[in-house]
């Protein structure tokens, strides 16, 4: 007896896209000049054109930042700042079904996940440094900690929202005013937001929304008026906008790539432990910079965990984001997808063993069956390189302290997890792992008041927690 | 005997064995089952779900003031749920205490129900604490009486002191009263058990002792069977037929009190355990109220409404 899910689409008819935008600056939606579609990535439909912002757009929002901070903004006390975040969170919990189907439809991923993560955490985000607004002074960061003026915010394709409001929640929340750039795939729920910014009155200037390529952000980077940077993207990337603001007064955050372990030792809860491996690679479709996309297991039980990982994977269903049941959504971009396609052909080459469940993959759209490496070892290329995609490298290891020196054996330090039933292994493993989050018995997990961020190449800073505040202020008189 | 080969039927084996099964990370089997509780079931889907969950509920009734009226009512509804509505699937089966069973094999005989089965409960149901003799005789009464079907408790006091072999003997003992005459179905009381660490010992300790069935509770204690207990369950039946080719069939009972619960726990049988276990040979759902709200649902996807329950019948 076959149980088949019936097709469950969740409508779009909440949602309705312009044809064209342009950018949001000083309270108000300004036409752009230059244009260039954003698809769906399921289906590869145009959903509306986006503006390329140059730099006279960028002059024009950082300048009416910089107005809004002086003269209204560094005014209102903090308890003020705070109610203006709990209108926002309010009303992005109110419109949490419109933003969870636009998130979808611009970025690909399944709303499942953006109805139950992706946007309940923008809310999070929203409410919890809202609360912070009016209590700087007992953050720990001094007596009187100030905001710096004018951040600058350059954001990711992957959780579009989410990383709009780990951006801007705290910048707001600390005094700051803002420019955003989100990223040229994925807009639109940017400038939804600003619809938001609107809604819940927020005063002119406070957030401005501006569209555009790697050549807005790098204007947005170089320009003299913004006083603090805030990036998360690429590793790549993040070292370009390092090497500019050196020497300058710009204090940055970068939250960059990662290879991140997953340390499974061999008294793990073993059925528990193929669902955190499964979330931490397929989750996003494996667009995370913190997945556990390094699967680093003890020898003994390899051949028992592989054989039920893939009995696991077989039950992932991939296709049309728009159907609640949907567990693996579209890849992003035809460029992601090549990279991943170029990455994986690596892996073949360098003599790993390729496996997928069977998939049925839509001709249209861009699509990559979730896939696992066996075989891999540290001297590979999909062991170093971040794939970005659902592609898990799977290695070896023997002792814990082999399972320790290959996890830090990398550039990167974002994340890692590991599986253990003994607490004290677990310890032990956390205070030895150069990682910047760990997750114990889970994976994937994020709160606002955790402080996110990683070691080495994959950046500076943390986000969210008190930690995160640090980085929007600097000490008062 | 040879208890699949895994285990020699001494204690100190089955306590070794037991101690080598993987732990249960609580936190991430209650994370499985909520994500599983997500599935939209819509349309051609829901309506096969709901008559699949028809045909899967042991119709019960464990009270101290059942009659032979009462019986015959559950029978009645058991055989024909809707009786305005012949396409609707006779139950499961008929589940009622030993005293009751012969009145209900008779009714249900002379009704057209002669495929639907009768269990009973017993070992000294619902808290089993009773000597072996007891337990014995109320075994052979219901299978004398016409009982295809023994819904067992195991003896939790045991279980929790760490009498595993104890425990393993009386289900062993009780399958060899039922012989091939009915099929044995043990139950955890798993909200007595609490840890889903003893649930999934208990699921091995049942299975490798003959169990037919694994069942979560008597229903008479709460918590009953939660979605993240019954996913322990399941995982260990999807593993013991790998390891012995033999499929054991697993019952919730207690707190599935509607279409969506039922629903839900299809999701999970159909994730976790397989496709092959959704028939009532492989899983059943031990429900009282749960029916009625299944023929409403089912008579909504016909009409578009949901109906008043005056248009189920009570019994």
């Amino acid at each position: 007896m076959t149980f088949e899910y019936a097709p469950a689409p969740e409508s779009r008819a909440i949602v309705d896209i312009k044809a064209k935008y342009g950018h949001f600056i000083d309270g108000k939606f300004l036409p752009g000049k230059k244009h260039f579609a954003t698809i769906n990535p399921a289906t590869e439909e145009i959903l509306s054109q986006i503006s390329l912002g140059g730099a006279s757009d960028v002059d024009k929002a950082v300048a009416a930042a910089q107005k809004a901070y002086t003269k209204t903004w560094s005014k209102l006390s903090g308890k003020e700042r705070g109610k203006y975040l709990y209108r926002i969170a309010r009303i992005l919990q109110e419109r949490a079904r419109e933003f969870a189907v636009l998130e979808t439809l611009d970025n690909g991923k399944p709303i499942r996940e953006t109805r139950d993560i992706d946007i309940p955490l923008v809310a999070a985000h929203f409410f919890y440094h809202a609360g912070w607004a009016d209590k700087l002074d007992y953050a720990g960061l001094g007596k009187s900690p100030q905001p710096h003026g004018v951040a600058g915010q350059i954001i990711p394709w992957n959780f579009p929202l989410l990383m709009l409001a780990w951006k801007v929640a705290p910048a707001l929340a600390t005094g700051n005013t803002v420019v955003l750039k989100p990223a040229e795939n994925t807009s639109l729920t940017a400038l939804l937001f600003a619809e938001v910014c609107q809604q819940a009155e927020l005063p002119d200037g406070v957030v401005n929304i501006v569209t555009g390529d790697g050549s807005t952000g790098a204007a947005i980077v170089n320009h003299p008026g913004i006083h603090k940077i805030a990036f998360t993207g690429s590793t790549e990337v993040g070292k370009k906008i390092a090497r500019a603001i050196a020497g300058t007064n710009k204090k940055a955050t970068l939250e960059l790539g990662g290879k991140g372990a997953n340390i499974v030792f061999d008294d793990a809860p073993l059925e528990e432990t193929v669902e955190g491996i499964v979330n931490g690679i397929f989750f996003n479709q494996g667009h995370v910079c913190c997945a556990g996309s390094r699967l680093i297991l003890q020898e003994g039980i390899a051949d028992e965990l592989i054989e039920k990982l893939k009995v696991r994977m077989a039950k992932i269903r991939v296709g049309d984001p728009l159907d609640k049941n949907t567990d693996l959504g579209a890849i992003n971009s035809r460029e992601q997808l090549s990279k991943i396609q170029e990455l994986t052909s690596a892996g073949d080459a360098e003599g790993a063993e390729r496996w997928s469940p069977a998939c049925n993959l839509s001709a249209k759209g861009f699509w990559f069956a979730p896939t696992i490496f066996t075989g891999v070892t540290q001297a590979h290329r999909i062991a170093r390189e971040e794939i970005f995609g659902p592609v898990l490298s799977i290695l070896t290891f023997r002792t814990p302290q082999e399972a320790i020196e290959k996890a830090n054996n990398t550039p990167f330090g974002l994340s890692a997890g590991v599986w253990s039933e003994k607490g004290s292994r677990i310890l032990w493993a956390t205070q030895q792992l150069r990682a910047g989050v760990v997750w114990a018995n889970t994976f994937n997990k994020f709160d606002p008041a955790s402080p996110f961020g990683g070691y080495k190449e994959s950046g500076w800073g943390r986000e969210g927690g008190k930690h995160g505040l640090a980085a929007y202020l600097k000490e008062g008189k | 005997m040879s208890f699949y080969g895994i285990v020699d039927g001494t204690e100190s084996s089955l306590k070794h064995f037991l101690a080598q099964l993987p732990g249960v990370d609580q936190v991430g089997a209650d994370a499985r089952a909520a994500m599983l509780a997500t599935r939209s079931i819509k349309t051609t889907s829901k309506r096969w779900a709901i008559d699949t969950a028809i045909s899967m509920v042991d119709l019960t009734t464990l009270e101290g003031a059942d009659t032979a009226g009462k019986v015959r009512a559950l029978c009645s509804k058991a055989v024909r749920p809707d009786p305005t509505d012949q396409t609707v699937p006779s139950v499961g089966a008929i589940c009622v205490y030993n005293d009751m069973v012969a009145i209900a094999r008779t009714h249900l005989d002379a009704i057209g129900g002669k495929h639907v089965p009768v269990a009973a409960v017993s070992t000294a149901f619902p808290s089993g604490r009773a000597s072996m003799a007891v337990k014995i005789q109320d075994t052979q009464d219901a299978i004398d009486a016409g009982a295809a079907e023994i819904d067992m408790v195991i003896d939790r006091g045991a279980f929790l002191s760490g009498e595993y072999g104890l425990v393993f003997d009386e289900i062993v003992k009780i399958r060899e009263v039922c012989g091939d005459r009915a099929h044995l179905k043990v139950i955890f009381e798993t909200g007595e058990l609490v840890t889903y660490d003893n649930v999934r010992k208990a699921s091995y300790l049942a299975m490798l002792a003959g169990a037919d069935f694994i069942k979560t509770s008597t229903g008479k204690v709460a918590p009953a069977a939660t979605p993240p207990v019954v996913l322990v369950m399941l995982e260990a039946v999807r593993d013991f037929y790998q390891m012995t080719q033999r499929r054991i069939g697993v019952k919730p009972a207690g707190g599935i009190r509607n279409t969506k619960d039922a629903i839900k726990q299809l999701v999970l049988v159909n994730e976790t355990a397989g496709p092959e276990w959704l028939t009532p040979e492989y899983f059943r759902i031990g429900a009282s109220a749960l029916l009625n709200d299944l023929l409403m649902q089912r008579m909504k996807m016909d009409d578009g409404y949901y109906a008043s329950p005056n248009y189920v019948t009570i019994d």
